[in-house]
């Protein structure tokens, strides 16, 4: 698996209207991505991260161009079949964790593989896996009110690999984290991806994220500066 | 389940906000469910009350006979027809002959219908018995309204006058030998009783009536020739059109209490999609369709519905049952509407009645609810997890 086509886009571009006129937020953008990466979107705010971790997430569409997400045509998708897209193959983390306040730690995690219909057995095996990967399986019955920061990003972590996807987006996932819950969030879903082989995403302007990542992706006014590939730290 | 699930976590999680809007829509559906019962009370009780003192099983009227007309009541008269005199021998009607009269009540003058009828009929739940009194004096009986309207009280004597059916006028003195309490005030407001025989031979008509009344469980023949047969459902009918009349006016308050709660339900159901943009967003993100998560919110506030259900039953039930047990005592101003209620209504809360309110209020909970959700329709993903409203 490791390896194999991912994702690719061509020429992709991004266009939002701002009243009369319009802004361009991705500037025909042709990457490709394999399993298995643990790739970083880099750049200043308003550079085209996030817009294009959506696109890749099938949660917006390309105004020109293409980008194919294992085998489906993102811009030709329906939202229910975008739904399904995200439902079984994409795990996502946000800057502010968005976890379910009024579910537990256990449940939070659990709410992807509800939705996939797995049974009652397979999904608390699962579940409690995903927490003793990133160390919280003894807050299991805890409220995410009752986390800290780092520790919500983790459960964010879990209930993202928790149906094992092909891919992982995570948007500025340790923005709102100080030093030391960024560097254990990075250090996990760096741990998952050597483990799992789950393809890993970031949009980010940390350094200290940066630092880890495998592959650089430069991104300046919506296109791509450098696209660099190294050793991480 | 999932939805359901998350629906019911995400009403608790709401918490005051939930019990607020819980507890104005427990109030409005126990308000309709007793208000109802008020009218489905009044209804049975007027009915009951009419069949009981006046309508009975249904009536035979001479064909003259109009109660509407004072003027024809002089020529309303005569033998009734063999089927209701058969009925009349073994019990189960009664004849009721009605003379227009005066009478002068401590001096005044005051027209009244006189009625007589069998003081030993059990036909009608009317205080006859002390008619059978011997004696020259005519013994009336009289309801309290008249009672009280004329000055008059057991024992009273009182000037009765009348024309014979010859046309010749008469009077006697009539001596008040009972009062009666009564819900119907057309067998009570401006009319005497008094024994049939004696009012036949005052008014020189033997063996004639003007109607008759068949029991509570007989239903009044059909073949009585030209005397015509009056159902009890026709004899009610104007009863349960003054009582349809006043749930006319009932309902229009109904719809306002649905109306200012279902604000209040469509008020929450607004400010949660609002306030819950990025969870939206976040639902989508892990999958969950547009359709599902609309169906989630609406879900969340139907549930408002079911608590309120819930609440009501469990506040409004012991509440609604001593209300039925104890009744709602009627103040004077109720005789005065035409309503044969006595003094006190109780209500009757039929399981169809609750059922319907239920049904209702749930129906139109879920639809409030299912309203401003119609926007998720239109919402992008990227928008709702900016927390915008797309």
């Amino acid at each position: 698996m490791t390896g194999d086509l991912l994702i690719e886009t061509h020429e992709l571009t991004k266009r939002y209207p701002m009243g009369a006129s319009e802004i361009v937020a991705l500037r025909q953008v042709t990457l490709r991505f394999d399993a298995g990466e643990f790739a970083g979107l880099v750049g200043p705010s308003g550079s085209g991260k996030t817009t294009l971790l959506n696109i890749l997430g099938s949660l917006d569409v390309p105004s020109e161009g293409s980008a194919t997400v294992l085998g489906e045509r993102i811009e030709t998708l329906t939202h229910r079949r975008a739904a399904e897209l995200r439902n079984r193959h994409i795990g996502f983390i946000f800057q502010t964790f968005n976890l379910l306040p009024v579910y537990t730690v256990f449940e939070n995690v659990e709410f992807p593989l509800l939705l996939l219909k797995v049974p009652a057995a397979e999904r608390r095996r699962a579940v409690m896996d995903a927490l003793e990967r990133v160390g919280l399986a003894d807050r299991a019955r805890s409220r995410p009110a009752q986390l800290s920061g780092g520790q919500c990003q983790r459960v964010a972590i879990s209930r993202a690999i928790v149906k094992r996807p092909s891919l992982v987006l995570a948007d500025e996932p340790t923005a709102n984290l100080d030093a030391e819950n960024s560097h254990n969030v990075i250090q996990t879903m760096g741990r998952l991806n050597h483990e799992l082989g789950t393809t890993f995403i970031f949009s980010t302007h940390d350094e200290k994220v940066i630092r880890y990542l495998r592959r650089t992706i430069s991104l300046v006014d919506g296109a791509v500066a450098r696209d660099e590939r190294g050793a991480a730290a | 389940m999932t939805l359901l699930r998350l629906a019911w976590r995400n009403l608790l999680g709401a918490g005051t906000r939930t019990a607020l809007n819980v507890l104005v829509l427990s109030l409005t559906f126990v308000a309709i469910v007793a208000s109802l019962g008020l009218l489905e009370g009044m209804n049975q009780q007027t009915a009951r009350a009419m069949v009981e003192a006046e309508v009975g099983g249904g009536q035979l009227w001479h064909p003259r006979y109009d109660p509407f007309d004072p003027l024809a009541l002089a020529e309303a008269h005569g033998a009734p027809p063999p089927a209701a005199r058969r009925m009349i021998a073994d019990g189960s009607a009664a004849a009721i002959l009605v003379v227009p009269g005066t009478f002068y009540p401590n001096g005044r003058l005051r027209p009244l219908l006189l009625k007589g009828i069998d003081p030993g009929q059990r036909v009608l739940a009317l205080p006859t018995g002390p008619l059978a009194a011997d004696g020259d004096e005519i013994p009336i009986l009289i309801g309290q309204r008249t009672a009280r309207a004329c000055g008059l009280a057991v024992g009273d004597t009182v000037t009765l006058q009348w024309r014979d059916a010859a046309g010749t006028i008469d009077a006697r003195d009539a001596r008040v030998v009972e009062v009666m309490r009564t819900p119907v005030q057309s067998v009570d407001l401006n009319q005497a009783w008094l024994p049939l025989e004696r009012l036949r031979g005052l008014a020189a008509m033997p063996g004639e009536a003007t109607l008759v009344v068949a029991a509570r469980d007989v239903v009044p023949p059909d073949d009585a020739g030209a005397w015509r047969s009056r159902s009890q459902d026709e004899l009610l009918a104007d009863v349960r059109s003054l009582v349809r009349s006043k749930a006319v006016g009932a309902a229009i308050v109904y719809v306002l209490l649905l109306f200012l709660s279902m604000l209040a339900i469509f008020d929450t159901q607004v400010l949660s999609l609002f306030r819950r943009r990025k969870e939206i967003g976040t639902l989508m993100a892990l999958g969950m369709p547009r359709g599902t998560v609309a169906a989630l919110f609406t879900l969340e506030g139907a549930l408002h519905g079911v608590l309120a259900v819930v609440a009501g039953a469990l506040y409004g039930a012991p509440l609604l049952a001593r209300f039925a047990r104890v009744g709602w005592k009627l103040s004077v101003k109720a005789d005065s509407y035409g309503f044969a209620l006595g003094d006190t209504l109780y209500p009757v809360y039929s399981l169809r009645v609750v059922a319907l309110t239920l049904l209702g209020l749930l129906l139109v909970t879920t639809f409030v609810s299912f309203l401003p959700t119609r926007r998720i329709a239109s919402l992008q993903p990227t928008e709702a997890l900016r927390g915008r409203a797309g």
